[in-house]
């Protein structure tokens, strides 16, 4: 048995190529190489194409069952993925905490058993409490589980699908959207799905964000820089260099992090603006929300510094007028609703690549 | 049987209290030690068992000073039985059972009961630790005089911490006369929050609730004060940090009463575990994180600290080596992170665990033995020195190990109904080979071996 250091292996991703059996759980982005990321977004195109059609229905998910069982509120992540699932003629069955047997008692093991006795296929789960998809993963050997948010931890999909979105924006990774665009894949456009010198700022409240996490992981495995910005007091401790003496993350090896943010923005191809919960300012992260808004608020001013370019991304639900001004939110340089459309492909790859295996 | 005579012979001889370590035969009898170093087949009682102790060691049975059987009110965790039988399988012969029962320890009537359930369960010492306060609940004192005499040998409201500071100084002050030690939990909660494991890179990769190094030692420090001012008996439950370390030395150095104890676990796995590779580094959290079974309080912590501790534990700046066994249920792990129990059942993995120390010359084997039994009997107290002692006379309460055994850990064949231990399936090098409790053998491996009855010349 050995007594580990930190964390130190940063090539990971030549581990996971070596024999990776195929995919059966997305639980988060830490264990998907870059190869395999685009991958996923590469069947995205193909899937955004069905979306685009007058009927948008294919049969590749025919007589299989997907459950999505959602312990918290959500709107965008839970519509995403029945539609993910409807286009391409699964059934699929939503289930929340309210209103089932969670209400009396039930444990999300059970909740879970029962659920794979019915016979699913894939259960989708969102849970308030990091690592709930792993319980699930751990001890249900016939289903597949999809990470659709947990805790404080990670939300893969979301991440997903904001890469697929910058990719397609800028125009990097495969550039016809058409279906032909696959077969011409040659040799060239391998390396141009990299986001090596692009600049990713996340903007707010890191210490409490999912999609940051995931975010981090998924930019960075791609090759972009990505500079976080926010309250100290919602940063990982571990991310504050100067608060010295603990271990390091392998998170804090990607990451840079500039409290300024006017600093920060500079030259961005990215800028992300999360959530912030208006609760932090009771729980005492914050003076007030209207200190930051001064500090933090993504701003035409602001943006003015990033790249002529630069894209506004937000995971949703908004806070406007807190994290993002209204002027951005709705502004030329937003992405956000191509976000949610985006999301609706890269779940039907999901789905996909876990119920049939990876594409040829 | 009480009356059988047994010498073990050809065993390593430790014996802190008489710092003695040297190989040599062990004769008991009539529940007590009747000599040590070398018994002559001639000095052999009529009828007396061999038992062949080459390349085994031989000691005082250990003493734990933190434990939970979890009798009464839990008795679907762990029974006084159970837990009994498990700590004899550990080489322990003395426990100290933690109060946080349902009934708490906090009136004689608990006191007595588990006296009672030990005469009649158990094969070893029970000594039960008494509350604090009234409930465990910090705001009243518990009538600690009776408590002391009724037969409690320390006070703790260990799962909490005594909170309130001047309940914690009225405490060391009014107990300062029964001559008993209060056991704190030092755990500030406005600082410890919702953590479920330690503050650090594995807590942001997992995006679990951190629990800063900051939350035991603000608490410690707030003790050290209190037990300067008080003259009070402090001893420190489970150290988990280098700060930690740091501060108990320091107030040792100011001639301040206070002791401290720390756990297998944080001499020995860190954080990293939580990832569920059994310490393996990973860059993935993979399928097996949030591994509850390496839920516990105080937290799993970085290597830094897990350093720290050990030299403190062998320079002396750490008294002694505790278990907090805490034992569980299986549905009380088996599910997330953030609602999974504390605690690791960790009587039957302790002395195993403990010997990759000295396997690694990180802590001598005579430093290992005296923090599992001369040192948590002084924290108890003098009248506490027979428990810990080789010398003649005294109760024969030792254990025999073989340090150099190599075995796997199998929960299946626990004692302890508590299988939550993160050690399952790994293998550890050191096992018991038989437990004597009063003279009696309360555990036998199949390791043991009696040697065949020779006539005396």
């Amino acid at each position: 048995m050995s007594l580990s250091r930190t964390i130190e292996t940063p090539n990971i991703d030549d581990a996971l190529a070596v024999a990776r059996p195929p995919r059966k759980h997305v639980l988060d982005l830490d264990d998907f190489s870059r190869e395999e990321i685009s991958e996923v977004l590469e069947s995205a195109r193909s899937m955004k194409e069905v979306l685009g059609r007058d009927i948008k229905k294919v049969p590749a998910l025919r007589g299989r069952v997907i459950v999505t069982l959602f312990y918290e509120a959500s709107t965008r992540t839970r519509i995403s993925f029945e539609e993910a699932g409807k286009v391409l003629s699964a059934d699929v069955i939503n289930m929340s905490a309210s209103g089932s047997s969670a209400e009396k008692g039930e444990s999300l093991l059970n909740t879970g058993l029962t659920i794979q006795a019915m016979g699913v296929d894939t259960i989708v789960i969102r849970h308030p409490h990091s690592g709930a998809p792993y319980l699930l993963a751990q001890h249900l050997n016939k289903v597949s589980i999809i990470n659709a948010g947990d805790g404080l931890h990670a939300h893969p999909t979301q991440a997903l699908l904001d890469l697929y979105t910058v990719q397609d924006k800028l125009g990097v990774g495969g550039q016809g959207s058409d279906s032909q665009g696959a077969d011409s894949r040659g040799s060239d456009s391998r390396g141009s799905d990299s986001m090596e010198g692009l600049k990713v700022v996340i903007v707010g409240d890191v210490l409490h964000s999912r999609v940051a996490r995931s975010n981090i992981w998924g930019f960075a495995k791609m090759g972009a820089k990505v500079v976080l910005s926010g309250p100290n007091t919602l940063m990982p401790p571990d991310l504050l260099r100067s608060k010295g003496n603990i271990a390091r993350s392998q998170i804090a090896s990607m990451v840079e992090v500039d409290t300024n943010l006017d600093r920060a923005i500079e030259g961005a191809d990215v800028v992300m603006a999360l959530r912030l919960q208006q609760e932090r300012q009771n729980a005492g992260f914050l003076p007030s929300l209207r200190e930051y808004i001064r500090r933090w608020q993504v701003t035409d001013d602001r943006l003015a510094k990033a790249k002529p370019k630069a894209m506004v991304m937000h995971p949703g639900p908004m806070n406007e007028g807190i994290e993002i001004s209204n002027s951005i939110a709705h502004g030329g340089s937003s992405v956000i609703e191509e976000q949610v459309t985006n999301g609706v492909a890269v779940r039907m790859a999901l789905l996909y690549k876990l119920t049939i295996g990876a594409p040829e | 049987m009480e009356t059988d005579n047994i010498v073990i012979r050809r065993a390593r001889i430790i014996d802190p209290r008489r710092q003695l370590d040297r190989v040599g035969d062990v004769l008991i009898g009539g529940g007590q030690i009747l000599g040590t170093g070398r018994v002559g087949v001639d000095r052999r009682p009529e009828g007396c068992r061999v038992i062949d102790g080459s390349g085994l060691v031989v000691s005082p049975g250990f003493i734990d000073l933190h434990c939970h059987l979890r009798e009464p009110g839990f008795e679907y965790k762990e029974t006084i039985a159970a837990g009994s039988k498990a700590g004899a399988k550990g080489g322990f012969t003395t426990l100290c059972c933690m109060p946080n029962t349902n009934p708490p320890i906090d009136t004689a009537a608990v006191v007595e009961f588990i006296h009672q359930r030990a005469r009649q369960d158990s094969l070893i010492r029970i000594l039960p630790i008494g509350c604090v306060t009234k409930g465990r609940k910090g705001h009243e004192l518990a009538e600690m005089e009776e408590l002391a005499s009724a037969g409690v040998v320390a006070f703790s409201d260990d799962g909490d911490p005594v909170y309130d500071a001047n309940i914690m100084r009225l405490a060391l002050t009014y107990s300062s006369d029964l001559g008993l030690s209060i056991s704190n939990h030092c755990q500030e909660r406005s600082l410890s929050c919702n953590g479920v494991m330690a503050e650090g890179s594995v807590a942001t990769h997992l995006g679990l609730d951190g629990i800063p190094a900051a939350a035991e030692e603000a608490m410690i420090a707030r003790d050290i004060a209190l037990a300067e001012a008080t003259g009070g008996r402090l001893h420190v439950a489970h150290l988990s940090t280098a700060g930690s370390v740091s501060l108990v030395r320091q107030a040792k150095e100011r001639g301040i009463s206070v002791t401290a104890e720390v756990c297998p676990h944080h001499l020995t796995i860190t954080d990293q575990w939580v990832f569920g590779s059994k310490g393996q580094p990973t860059a993935a959290a993979g399928g097996l994180a949030y591994d509850t079974s390496t839920k516990v309080y105080p937290p799993l912590r970085s290597q830094r600290d897990v350093d720290a501790l050990v030299t403190g534990l062998a320079d002396g700046v750490i008294d002694c080596i505790a278990t907090d066994h805490a034992p569980h249920d299986v549905t009380s792990k088996q599910v997330t992170y953030q609602d999974a129990a504390f605690g690791i059942s960790v009587l039957e993995t302790a002395l195993g665990s403990l010997l990759q120390l000295v396997h690694g010359r990180k802590l001598s084997m005579g430093a290992m033995v005296e923090r599992l039994t001369n040192g948590p009997a002084r924290v108890l107290g003098e009248s506490f020195a027979d428990l810990a002692s080789m010398e003649p006379g005294t109760p024969a309460d030792i254990v025999l190990f073989d340090p150099n055994a190599e075995w796997t850990v199998d929960t299946s064949e626990f004692e302890s109904k508590g299988k939550n231990t993160p050690l399952e399936g790994t293998v550890l090098k050191g096992r018991v080979v038989a437990t004597f409790a009063a003279g009696n053998i309360v555990y036998e491996s199949p390791e043991l071996r009696f040697e065949a009855p020779r006539a005396k010349p």
